[in-house]
């Protein structure tokens, strides 16, 4: 066995009981702590495979982004979790099983009818010769050619979801003196100043007055 | 038993990451913050098989394509925790067994 496959074993092992604990956490903040972990043996398990650049993004985006807002969020929120934990045992050989059919399934699979090399190659656009180039720079070729526009469709993707994001939680305070640009840029004349027509000269208010001053 | 990796390894630890996720919604389908987190597990199960068939393969396309995959689960969990946070705003609690107002 040679270091790799020490390497591979230790983060997979470190990784599925990771997830393990995600699932089965009763606080919802280990179970983000945990999540952190297994997302970092993901990554270094990228790195095994020779994919560099997505495992750092894999730890720059999702570690420093992505679970420090589900941090956020969970700390945020007051959750009872006596609550939420209804049903965990009820549900618990339902789910034991469903696992199981899926990982027999899968191990099927790969282990009687799937066949191919088994031995890894550099990873490369096919069709182009291959050169030992850099892992980033590989893909960023790849990126800012041949995927110029879904790269700007993910921009979009990533623009409208912080628009979403904003949107949904924005809480406009009731007291707030702000003006409308709108309505001030669409405002009359007519809507500011009323010109009433009065006589000159009107009938002197009735005398109920008087009596009223006394009693006061 | 071999010795070297070989892409099953790859595969089979995917296959067990995603099992694990899929109990973890059953387990979980309360909490709405866990279903979510096991979701992310999920995506992290898939995007591991990408890299490893891509690696195997030696194909490029696998990677540019777990990039764009990552690029959509962080607007999802970006929408779905804003939308957890209003959920919480308005019914103090996240329990999806509670969230029935839609129904007809």
């Amino acid at each position: 066995m040679d270091v790799k496959t020490g390497f591979f074993y230790l983060f997979s092992v470190v990784l599925l009981f990771a997830a393990f604990r995600v699932i089965t956490a009763r606080n919802p903040v280990h179970a983000v702590l945990f999540l952190m972990l297994s997302f970092s043996q993901a990554s270094a398990i990228w790195l095994l495979l020779k994919a560099e650049f997505l495992a750092i993004t894999l730890v720059l985006v999702y570690l420093g982004a992505v679970m420090v807002l589900f941090l956020f969020v969970v700390m945020m929120l007051d959750i009872k979790i006596d609550a939420l934990r209804q049903g965990f045992w009820k549900h618990f050989p339902l789910a034991v099983t469903l696992g199981a059919v899926v990982v027999l399934e899968m191990a099927m699979v790969l282990m009687a009818g799937f066949r191919v090399s088994e031995e890894p190659r550099v990873a490369r656009v096919i069709g182009q010769p291959l050169l030992e180039v850099s892992n980033s720079k590989e893909l960023g070729k790849l990126l800012y050619t041949q995927y110029v526009y879904p790269v700007q469709v993910a921009a979009v993707i990533l623009l409208v979801a912080m628009i979403a994001a904003i949107a949904l939680t924005l809480r406009a305070r009731k007291d707030s003196k702000a003006i409308n640009p709108s309505e001030q840029v669409h405002v009359r004349a007519s809507d500011r100043l009323h010109i009433v027509k009065l006589d000159p000269t009107r009938p002197a208010p009735a005398v109920e007055a008087a009596p009223e001053e006394n009693k006061a | 038993m071999t010795l070297t990796l070989t892409l099953g390894h790859y595969l089979t630890l995917g296959a067990m990451l995603f099992a694990l996720a899929v109990v973890g919604i059953f387990l979980n389908r309360k909490n709405l913050i866990v279903l979510l987190m096991a979701i992310e597990l999920m995506l992290l199960a898939v995007n591991l098989n990408f890299v490893a068939f891509s690696h195997y393969l030696g194909d490029m396309h696998g990677q540019v394509f777990v990039f764009f995959i990552l690029t959509v689960a962080a607007a999802e969990s970006a929408i779905g925790l804003a939308i957890l946070v209003l959920l919480f705003r308005n019914k103090s609690s996240i329990n999806v067994d509670e969230l029935n107002t839609l129904k007809g």
